[in-house]
């Protein structure tokens, strides 16, 4: 369990991460590493330089600019987990940080590690797929933006560059007066990767029938997906659980969920419907409860 | 890579691959063995330190990411020599151990907690030591005896308390 070596450099700025990268095909962006050392100590991940941005001035950060909040790549898991504008502005992001890793992985954890990982089970990557969040990485000294539905490919592998890093994070605000999300999943231990994940987060028109939904569900296939259909099924709707068991069932039965030893694939399918039905409930619930 | 590191408000300067674990580089090059080595992969918990202040896995971080924050393990938890902290003394009281192997990071988890939630139910309690694995299930007692500190580190604090 230990890694196997590597040269270590902390460069003053995000251009510069990027020019150590190219400069070098086996170099890895390290930030709050939960992630990445766990990998090198079982040496399922061997880079021969690791490129150190936590501490790179300017790069955690939570920015509300009004219809989205940008989260800096390196801002801590524990810092956003009791951000009063993530609270007010990103209630389902607020919901799903205290099930990302443990408290003393938190600490550490970044957000842009979290995403740039593309782990299938992990909360942040999630809620990016569930409200359609814009990823923004640094290649060659400019930004590029990308839609979170194009970024996850599988499990792990995303679509930024070798030589880009991620440098922000666009999470989408919804202005909604009625805004309620729920959250569930299943794990062995608390805090241990999910077998299956689903968040859900609607509005509600005064009358308590839905205006607006999003719906996703992850670790059950390579890359967390989002319910469109159901989303669609909920317009106009006030909760109700058959009907949204039904719609659930129905949008996940072309599925190809993954399977491992903990969770086949016909469990993971089957408990989604129950996860993502429970999710929907409770942000209706939570909704109501909003004035 | 030369390093330095702030470990219980002393200042060490040591030299490291930059492989090497803060874990590895508190118990082979500073001697302090009280964060021990688990799992080595960020599972078990029990190489647990604070880092300015939070619970942080020390075999998760390298040594040479770790300058410039205060580090604390366990070691430097007690206010003087041959004294305890509210949090170990509990520990002894309530036999909040049994091979004691978890002990010094079950205690550093609980003393991040009790730092910013003096009063913490016992669904905080559990929440906050889930990510240490204790192999001899002792967890009843390690959670009383984490309740038995918070309470008298309140009374500490309020000592002319009817």
């Amino acid at each position: 369990m230990k890694p196997a070596a590597f040269e270590y450099s902390r460069p003053a700025d995000i251009d510069e991460a990027c020019a150590l990268l190219a400069a070098d095909d086996g170099a890895r962006v390290i930030a709050g590493g939960q992630t990445l050392v766990p990998l090198m100590a079982m040496r399922l991940a061997r880079p021969s330089r690791l490129i150190d941005i936590a501490r790179i001035p300017g790069l955690s950060y939570v920015r509300d600019e009004g219809r989205e909040i940008a989260v800096g790549a390196t801002t801590k898991q524990h810092v956003i987990e009791s951000d009063p504008v993530v609270r007010s502005k990103l209630p389902l992001l607020a919901k799903v940080m205290p099930f990302v890793g443990h408290t003393a992985t938190r600490a550490r954890g970044t957000v842009g590690g979290s995403i740039v990982n593309g782990d299938p089970a992990a909360e942040i990557v999630l809620v990016a797929v569930t409200l359609g969040a814009t990823l923004v990485w640094r290649e060659g000294g400019e930004n590029a933006p990308i839609a979170a539905s194009d970024f996850f490919l599988g499990p792990m592998v995303t679509a930024l560059p070798l030589t880009a890093c991620l440098a922000e994070t666009r999470f989408p605000v919804w202005s909604d007066a009625r805004i309620g999300v729920g959250f569930h999943e299943v794990n062995a231990r608390q805090s241990d990767f999910a077998f299956v994940s689903a968040a859900a987060q609607v509005a509600l028109d005064g009358d308590g029938r839905c205006t607006r939904a999003a719906i996703g569900i992850g670790a059950v296939t390579a890359v967390p997906f989002r319910l469109e259909g159901v989303a669609q099924s909920l317009q106009s709707q006030r909760f109700d659980e058959d009907k949204v068991r039904e719609a659930v069932k129905a949008a996940v039965a072309d599925i190809e969920p993954m399977a491992d030893l903990h969770a086949s694939a016909e469990y993971r399918k089957r408990v989604a419907v129950t996860m993502a039905a429970r999710a929907i409930a409770d942000a209706y619930q939570d909704a109501s409860g909003r004035a | 890579m030369k390093v330095e590191l702030n470990i219980n408000n002393a200042t060490h300067a040591v030299e490291v691959e930059p492989r090497t674990s803060l874990l590895d580089c508190l118990r082979d090059k500073l001697l302090l063995t009280g964060a021990h080595a688990g799992c080595e992969h960020g599972v078990c918990g029990a190489c647990t330190v604070l880092v300015d202040g939070a619970a942080v896995r020390s075999c998760l971080m390298f040594a040479v990411q770790a300058d410039g924050y205060a580090i604390t393990t366990i070691e430097g938890l007690a206010p003087g020599p041959g004294e305890l902290s509210p949090l170990q003394d509990a520990f002894c009281e309530t036999h909040g151990m049994q091979c004691g192997y978890c002990t010094p990071a079950m205690i550093l988890a609980a003393h991040a907690l009790l730092s910013k939630n003096a009063q913490p139910t016992r669904e905080e309690i559990v929440d906050a030591i889930s990510g240490n694995i204790c192999r001899c299930t002792g967890y009843t007692q390690i959670v009383e005896a984490i309740a038995l500190a918070a309470e008298r580190m309140r009374g500490q604090n309020d000592p002319v308390r009817p």
